[in-house]
């Protein structure tokens, strides 16, 4: 292996003289006080690699040995990930002694002596080739496929495939030859290079089918399709956080990844400690039993920071070559950029806008273009939707980061400020965001199945009637509550109708937190009802006096369990209100 | 100082903050004195060396004498920290013996985040803007947002004081002499000087060295925290004048600089201070409590704005002019973890109290609009005025100091002094209990 010595460091960008050949991306350690350091290959020049170092420099010193290691920074993948907390490096935090994370701290990702229950799927004959279903194990409720390592190029017969019984992640459990006849002895267990997309499958169809998240603006208004993307632009406080927080709760999907990059360590502690406490709504069991945390928060190593979104996307697409439904957030791909920026500065590269490298754009593309559904060799589909925030300097949209994202990504939930302020929450602005899944005419045959016959122009026409409500305000305001005429009292409280009752949703509240689709409907079915009937006002008091009441009724039935015999009351009374008009 | 410290006298360069000389087996991050100043390594390319001097490079001439220390800025910690005032490379102000204790190196690593806690315990301050509606538990981190005419260092002070910590730590960067006498006096008066310590950068010291103040103080935190399992509450103020210093020395380190001439690793910098705000599961915690100075009240600029994505939340002083108090805006204030104790620790009620009088605020704010653009009020809209006055006087001033109770009991007789059930719009079990109409 080549082998190199220190020869100048700024903060975690250290230049090594190597004596022999070294990769691009490739991972060595540095030896510093007797620890070892991770480190990656950033860039070369002659004898000279330029290293990013995943750790604390301190106390390096020119001279110190450096050790390549050959690869690129790897992942393990085997049964096992789910319920684990893994920094951006994939240690296990949950192993790691001690109350700090002291430097040089590596621990195993997985348990190489934990036994599984194999059964195999495929037989001595069968042709594989990378991602092929050789058996499957029971991980928690998932049934978890072994498959073909993904590195493995090329056709190969299967010799004999081990029978049912309990294994190891690192016992044979397959022997397969190539087309020379040299046999390779497969295990449940393989490495991938995180920066490098998984690509054992077929094709990847255009998304068809919805992520159902619980969440009305979302679900109602621009619904995120499974296989999808979809960014959370917003200024600090406007609920970046709790909005995500909700969805990993809520999301319809088998597997949620959730990568904590560079964020608050008191947010990731909120999902270690309710996680294992809540029940998932759709199969009963504890939610973290479907969920692999990668944290890397803001205090800790900022190099480590951009792998941790790789490794949280490589893990996800391993579970979607299972033909599991995978949803992977990321909160923040701010930090991550922030990260690539600093980095870029110490390599002196010449800057683009706010300073940012002037790839940006592309490395966002391109790890968002890694979402999506894929249709498996055996038919079968698998999906990784990609949920990410973006903290944008100065909640100004016209960023780097949000432009670059808004290119990759097809829904756009931005979060305002006003809407924040005047605690209209989740803040989505329902004007603003979009989903451009909307228009998939696939989407809109799956929603007219799903939900109902004609529900995308019912949501638009929800939107027209937000639209018209805002303009009328805004008239309101300039003119005076008697320069208008009454109707534009009437466009106005038909808006605030549908924001209070179908966009505002309490995430502290039980039962508001989580609206399946079948409540969305009901709901929007009502509220358009309202709105479709002809009111004659002797005011504008009278008519904001009437909305305000219907809105106070129609928020208690949000607060009310479905169909329960107080919602039905509510709604009585809603039906009784309206008649007595 | 140990004897075979190898001494250098040639430098090669000299800028206002840094020097660069040939030097061998150098680590990154070590302490050196340069002409008797102190002076931390930032850079090593191949032999030549290059250190930030913190006092600056004043009078520094090529034949100073440079020698390495051989470790990185470091404090004694110990029990006899408390009730001492330090400077930034922790000795003792006004004379006094140094601290006897075991030397920590300064910034130490970050907390596994899985060993953390989650923060719980709620914080009482007696300020109904706080603790109503921007309740603050242990173990987070807050900034006061506030234009340098604001009296944040007062209020600071007294929610200290109040807080009941087991110690107090108090950071001041760039603090005028007249402020920190204020915080002494303050402690002094309040016989809590025992429990207090204190790292002090003043105006008239040079300002690079205040970028060693939050490590100093938040490595004394950590001491009292984990340790001894202490409740510790970190006061640090004025973090721009920290962010300053930051783009003082990256600027003489040819970095180019991001938004507002700050460098790119802004929000990595604050982060690492602030997330050693910490809950313990031992019982020790690290709360912070620092001062972002404002320039106009822009939160867009860059420290602020870095800054608001860090910590959990921020309080924003403001001078309401109806009633002329000073009072915590409600509508820009924000505490993110109040939602882990109130309703739980607090009475079931509080959430949609607080809620309810924001909204029924928020309402006042705007029929002020319309009084100032000279339209007519609604019944409503006067109603909502008397109640934004009473609510500003009796709950949202900071010179109120009532218990939680009390003020939800506050708010509700406000509610059903001005408005209806239905205008309140809080859950209809809560009313049926609370309303305190007849």
């Amino acid at each position: 292996m080549t082998k190199g010595e220190v020869q100048g460091i700024i903060s975690n960008m250290v230049t090594v003289r190597v004596d022999g050949p070294v990769a691009q991306n490739e991972i060595c350690y540095v030896r510093a006080e007797g620890v070892d350091l991770m480190a990656e290959v950033i860039k070369v020049v002659g004898e000279r690699a330029y290293i990013q170092v995943y750790d604390s420099t301190r106390g390096l010193r020119t001279g110190d040995r450096v050790e390549f290691a050959g690869h690129m920074l790897e992942v393990e993948l085997a049964p096992g990930l789910l319920s684990r907390i893994y920094d951006g490096l994939q240690n296990d935090l949950v192993a790691m002694e001690g109350l700090f994370i002291e430097r040089g701290m590596r621990t195993a990702p997985l348990d190489y002596e934990m036994l599984w229950e194999f059964e195999p799927l495929a037989a001595a004959g069968d042709t594989v080739s990378a991602g092929s279903w050789l058996g499957r194990v029971r991980e928690q409720w998932i049934d978890h496929k072994i498959m073909m390592p993904f590195m493995m190029a090329g056709r190969y017969e299967v010799r004999s495939v081990a029978p049912e019984g309990s294994y190891k992640i690192t016992d044979t459990i397959a022997v397969v030859a190539d087309a020379e006849g040299r046999e390779h002895n497969i295990t449940m267990v393989q490495r991938w290079p995180v920066k490098m997309p998984i690509r054992a499958y077929v094709d990847k169809p255009r998304p068809s089918r919805i992520m159902e998240t619980g969440v009305r603006p979302i679900d109602t208004f621009n619904p995120l399709a499974e296989g999808g993307t979809g960014f959370i632009p917003g200024p600090f406080g406007a609920g970046k956080t709790v909005l995500q927080h909700a969805i990993s709760k809520q999301a319809d999907a088998d597997i949620i990844v959730f990568v904590a990059c560079g964020e608050r360590a008191n947010e990731v502690v909120e999902i270690f400690t309710d996680f294992p406490k809540l029940d998932d709504p759709r199969t009963g069991h504890k939610l973290m039993d479907r969920t692999t945390i990668i944290c890397n928060t803001s205090n800790m190593p900022v190099a480590a920071r951009e792998a941790s979104v790789y490794t949280g996307m490589t893990i996800g697409e391993y579970y979607r070559s299972m033909g599991l439904k995978v949803l992977v957030l990321a909160d923040s791909t701010s930090r991550w950029a922030q990260a690539l920026r600093e980095m870029s500065n110490r390599l002196e590269e010449l800057p683009g806008q706010d300073a940012f490298p002037m790839d940006l754009s592309a490395t966002i593309s391109n790890f968002y273009a890694r979402a999506g559904l894929v249709r498996l060799e055996n038919g079968e589909t698998g999906s990784v939707t990609f949920l990410g925030t973006v903290s944008p300097a100065g909640g100004n949209l016209k960023e780097p980061v949000t432009e670059s994202t808004k290119k990759a990504a097809r829904c756009f939930y931005a979060l305002s400020q006003a809407r924040a302020d005047s605690k209209r929450y989740p803040a989505i602005d329902p004007l603003d965001s979009y989903s451009k899944y909307l228009e998939y005419p696939e989407v809109v045959e799956y929603l007219d199945r799903r939900v109902e016959q004609d529900w995308a122009s019912m949501v638009n026409r929800s939107k027209t009637i937000v639209r018209r409500g805002k303009e009328a305000n805004d008239q309101i305001n300039i003119l005076g509550d008697d320069g208008v005429p009454l109707e534009y009292h009437e466009r106005f409280w038909k808006s605030e109708l549908i924001d209070f009752v179908i966009l505002q949703q309490d995430a502290f509240d039980k039962t508001d937190a989580n609206t399946p689709f079948v409540r969305q409907r009901y709901m929007l079915n009502l509220v358009l009802g309202i709105c479709d009937r002809p009111y004659e006002f002797s005011g504008f008091e009278q008519c904001a006096t009437f909305f305000k009441t219907l809105i106070n009724t129609l928020r208690q039935m949000n607060y009310s369990e479905w169909e329960s015999e107080r919602f039905a009351e509510y709604r009585k009374e809603v039906d009784d209100f309206i008649n007595e008009l | 100082m140990k004897a075979f410290q190898k001494i250098y006298t040639r430098i090669d360069n000299i800028t206002k903050a840094t020097v660069t000389l040939t030097a061998r087996g150098v680590g990154n991050d070590e302490l050196a004195t340069v002409g008797g100043k102190l002076a931390q390594v930032v850079k090593i390319d191949g032999g030549a060396v290059t250190l930030q001097v913190f006092a600056g490079t004043e009078g520094i001439a090529t034949d100073a004498e440079v020698a390495f220390h051989g470790a990185p800025p470091a404090l004694r910690v110990s029990d006899d920290l408390a009730g001492r005032f330090f400077n930034a490379y922790g000795q003792p102000l006004e004379g006094g013996e140094p601290v006897d204790g075991e030397l920590r190196e300064i910034g130490g690593p970050a907390v596994n985040p899985y060993r953390r806690k989650q923060p719980s315990e709620l914080i009482a301050t007696g300020i109904a803007g706080i603790d109503l509606n921007n309740t603050i538990v242990t173990g987070q981190k807050i900034p006061f947002f506030a234009d340098s005419d604001q009296p944040y260092n007062e209020v600071m002070g007294m929610v200290a004081l109040r807080a009941k910590a087991d110690k107090i730590i108090l950071g001041g960067m760039g603090m005028t002499n007249d402020d920190f006498l204020f915080y002494k006096h303050l402690f002094e008066n309040a016989g809590a000087l025992d429990h207090i310590v204190s790292f002090i950068n003043t105006t008239e010291d040079p300002p690079v060295e205040r970028l060693l103040i939050p490590d100093m103080a938040l490595t004394a935190a950590e001491y009292f925290a984990v340790d001894k399992g202490e409740k510790v509450l970190v006061l640090l103020t004025d973090m721009t004048t920290y962010a300053d210093a930051l783009a003082i020395v990256s600027n003489r380190m040819d970095q180019i600089p991001s938004k507002d001439s700050m460098p790119g690793s802004l929000y990595s910098d604050l982060a690492r201070i602030y997330e050693k705000a910490v809950q313990l599961p031992s019982g020790g915690s690290i709360t912070i409590i620092a001062v972002t100075t404002l320039s106009g009240g822009d939160i867009t600029h860059a420290v602020p704005d870095n800054t608001g994505y860090i910590t959990e939340g921020q309080l924003f002083l403001r001078h309401d002019t109806d009633t002329g108090k000073v009072i915590v805006d409600p509508f820009r204030s924000l505490s993110r973890l109040k939602q882990l104790v109130i309703g739980k620790k607090t009475r079931e009620d509080h959430p949609q109290v607080m809620n309810a009088a924001i909204r029924l605020y928020a309402d006042a704010a705007n029929a002020k609009t319309k009084l100032e653009n000279g339209f007519d009020l609604t019944d409503y809209d006067e109603r909502t005025l008397e109640f934004a006055r009473e609510y500003s006087e009796k709950l949202l001033s900071i010179d109120v100091n009532i218990d939680i109770d009390t003020m939800l009991d506050t708010a509700w007789r406000l509610f059903a002094k001005y408005f209806t059930v239905s205008e309140v719009a809080i859950k209809q079990e809560l009313v049926d209990k609370y309303w305190a109409g007849e």
